[in-house]
């Protein structure tokens, strides 16, 4: 084979692979898991007690973060490999007003996001991180993880963080209050951010029912009053009834990467509550697209081989052609 | 000072242990309070003492009703400090009260109009109960006179303007919508004055108590807040001294009467607490000042905001409040705040900083080095 039939076959090649390539599908967003449960948090019904972020160190068995001696208590700044729920807020000017954008501030929940379709499993190497397929709970197995942390730096919110101060370090995150050992949700009882939660700023329930929920208080007209559910959306504790403010008509969320199965709703735009610009098609989508096509029928292999094959076949021409001149 | 700890100056206080009833020593330890209360020193505790033993001329006090309950009144007769209300009429010239006085018609009216002559710029003005202002204030009247032109006659000379409790104050439970008489409180009424308000439903008698005695031993009112109220009583929220307050940092809350959570003494905000967003003295005095924990929240009700204009009578006895205390200034992490981002010092920061200049200075010296050697090297082969 002369120089010039190797180039022929070696492009030909190539160019069957990619357009094998260019026939596989594109991975679209996955679908809510069946029985998808999740969290609506309405920032306008927060009222910054922080009861929350005490029952969740409780019921995960959380220390305090950045306590000392002068403020003995729980500090937590963002999530934390101690922290798994934070109460935050955002404030102009003086602050003096709920949920305006100027002069004014809003609380905002800081937790897993739950992800219909988690950038953390996709980029977990080893399936450490993984979606239930019934709850759609995004879960961590440690006896698989091999501490590499790409999940968190796959995840737009921030969420896995990683025991940088113990040598044995894990991979820390909410799983919703269903981790072995607590599985709250297991035994039929709801997260206990939800339950701990005096205004129903937390609630509770199906993903299904809360995208119910958030829409409709998006129909209710500001200045009436609505009976807000605490606890469980769909079997509430207790209602509490309060004037309806002026909400932003979106739900962080419902399309949001794909969606979350945990769900924000405000006054103010979520951008001031230091929610990530994403478009409506999960990064995980896109790059699994990506990386499968690469692969499909051996495409990226096989245009590695024959690029290998040419450098490799040239250099001993040379080789040949300096030996024997 | 004398055997009992108590510095009096040598000051004879025979003459109030007898009018008053009390020891000398139980006279003063009140005083002591009172002063406590107003966060005054034991001098003034002694000025007050000696005011209250020696007056050199009890201030004539007007005391007008208008549309309430009475309440202030009667908690004032049953408050239970040592003699508090001999103290009250001993420390005050009550020229004119309408539930106390002994006289009635056109005699205390003549008492009261003659006191006001006399003591034109001396006198302080009491005002219990709301004003009714819709129709020219014809829904009330005393002696055929509207509480409203009574009120602004009366306010004309006074010394000083005190609305005692929540409907002198700020128009109280007549006020609440649909409110068809116009029922008003006093400072709305009477605009361009000074009206120092005591709120409560029915207000503490300790919180009139206090502000007489400032008023009697320096002649002024003391500090007040924006909505008139002395600063003393009023500076803090229910909820920033209340027992419960833990309960209601851990998320402990009880959710209806009688429950595990009730029943375990934990926080009643989600029953419609208004602790969060009522200013008042209540968990450190006890409403009413009975004692012994007996204030609303200390037998398991919820506070009703009783004092606070826009919360009692108001808002739904059983709706959630707005929590005061928990709105920035306080400490929350901001939203771009990050774990451990900031906790790099100034000085780690430099030592980094210098240990990183002294590499690159090391490199550029050895790579220096290594060039002139190269150099050495390639000049011995190539000639």
């Amino acid at each position: 084979m002369d120089r010039r039939d190797f180039f022929k076959t070696a492009i030909a090649g190539s160019a069957a692979t990619i357009c094998g390539a260019g026939a596989v599908q594109a991975r679209p967003n996955l679908e809510p898991a069946t029985e998808a449960i999740g969290m609506l948090y309405d920032s306008t019904l927060c009222v910054g007690c922080k009861a929350c972020v005490a029952k969740c160190k409780e019921v995960n068995d959380r220390p305090p973060s950045n306590a000392d001696l002068d403020n003995p208590w729980d500090n937590a700044l963002d999530l934390s490999s101690e922290t798994f729920n934070v109460i935050k807020v955002y404030k102009d000017g003086n602050g003096e007003t709920k949920d305006a954008i100027k002069d004014g501030f809003a609380f905002e929940k800081r937790s897993c996001m739950h992800c219909v379709d988690p950038g953390c499993v996709s980029a977990c190497p080893t399936t450490s991180m993984r979606r239930d397929n019934r709850t759609g709970i995004v879960t961590h197995h440690p006896d698989s993880c091999i501490g590499c942390r790409n999940c968190m730096v796959a995840c737009p919110y921030n969420v896995p963080q990683f025991e940088y101060n113990n040598v044995f370090g894990n991979i820390n995150k909410c799983e919703m209050c269903n981790q072995p050992g607590v599985e709250r949700i297991n035994n039929g009882q709801m997260t206990g951010c939800a339950e701990a939660c005096p205004t129903g700023a937390t609630l509770f329930g199906t993903r299904k029912a809360l995208l119910a929920e958030a829409k409709k208080r998006m129909e209710l007209k500001p200045g009436d009053y609505y009976e807000y559910p605490r606890g469980d959306v769909s079997k509430p504790d207790s209602v509490h009834e309060k004037e309806v403010p002026k909400y932003l008509n979106h739900i962080w969320g419902e399309k949001e990467a794909g969606g979350t199965n945990v769900m924000h709703i405000s006054s103010i735009p979520f951008d001031k509550l230091g929610m990530p610009p994403l478009a409506e098609r999960s990064a995980s989508s896109i790059s699994e697209t990506v990386q499968h096509s690469l692969y499909s029928y051996l495409a990226l292999p096989a245009i590695a081989l024959a690029g290998l094959s040419f450098m490799v076949k040239r250099n001993t021409d040379r080789d040949d052609e300096e030996g024997t001149s | 000072m004398s055997k009992d700890g108590i510095d009096d100056g040598g000051f004879d206080f025979s003459k109030i242990e007898k009018r008053l009833g009390v020891s000398r020593r139980v006279f003063l330890q009140y005083c002591l309070g009172v002063a406590a209360s107003l966060g005054l020193s034991n001098k003034a505790a002694m000025a007050m003492a000696k005011a209250v033993a020696e007056p050199k001329k009890r201030p004539p006090v007007i005391w007008l009703h208008g549309q309430e309950c009475t309440g202030p009144t009667e908690s004032l007769l049953r408050s239970e400090q040592p003699s508090l209300e001999h103290l009250i009429l001993d420390l005050i010239s009550l020229d004119y009260h309408q539930t106390l006085d002994s006289g009635a018609g056109h005699q205390v009216e003549n008492l009261k109009k003659k006191s006001m002559e006399e003591n034109k710029g001396k006198y302080l003005l009491v005002v219990e109960g709301a004003i009714p202002v819709k129709d020219n204030g014809i829904y009330c009247k005393i002696a055929g006179e509207t509480m409203l032109d009574l009120t602004k006659e009366a306010a004309e000379h006074a010394a000083a303007i005190v609305a005692f409790g929540s409907c002198a104050s700020w128009g109280g439970v007549q006020s609440a919508s649909p409110n068809p008489t116009g029922a008003t409180g006093a400072p709305q009424v009477l605009k361009d004055k000074t009206v120092l308000t005591i709120p409560g439903c029915p207000p503490n008698p300790a919180n009139f108590l206090g502000t007489i005695l400032y008023f009697v031993t320096y002649g002024k009112l003391p500090p007040i807040d924006d909505k008139a109220r002395p600063k003393w009583a009023y500076g803090r929220l229910i909820h920033e001294n209340c027992y419960r307050r833990p309960h209601f940092d851990a998320g402990r809350f009880a959710t209806d009467f009688g429950d595990e959570g009730h029943k375990k003494g934990w926080c009643l905000y989600k029953m419609g607490c208004k602790g969060p967003e009522t200013y008042n003295n209540c968990p450190s005095l006890e409403f009413n000042n009975v004692g012994g924990q007996v204030w609303p929240i200390g037998v398991g009700h919820p506070c009703f905001g009783c004092s606070e204009e826009g919360v009692g009578f108001t808002k739904p006895l059983f709706s959630l409040a707005d929590v005061k205390t928990h709105t920035p200034p306080n400490t929350f992490p901001d939203i771009a705040d990050r774990e451990g981002a900031s906790g790099i010092s100034t000085t780690a920061a430099a030592l980094t900083g210098a240990a990183a200049g002294a590499a690159v200075a090391a490199t550029v010296y050895v790579a220096s080095k290594i060039k002139a050697s190269d150099g050495d090297a390639s000049d011995g082969t190539e000639s």
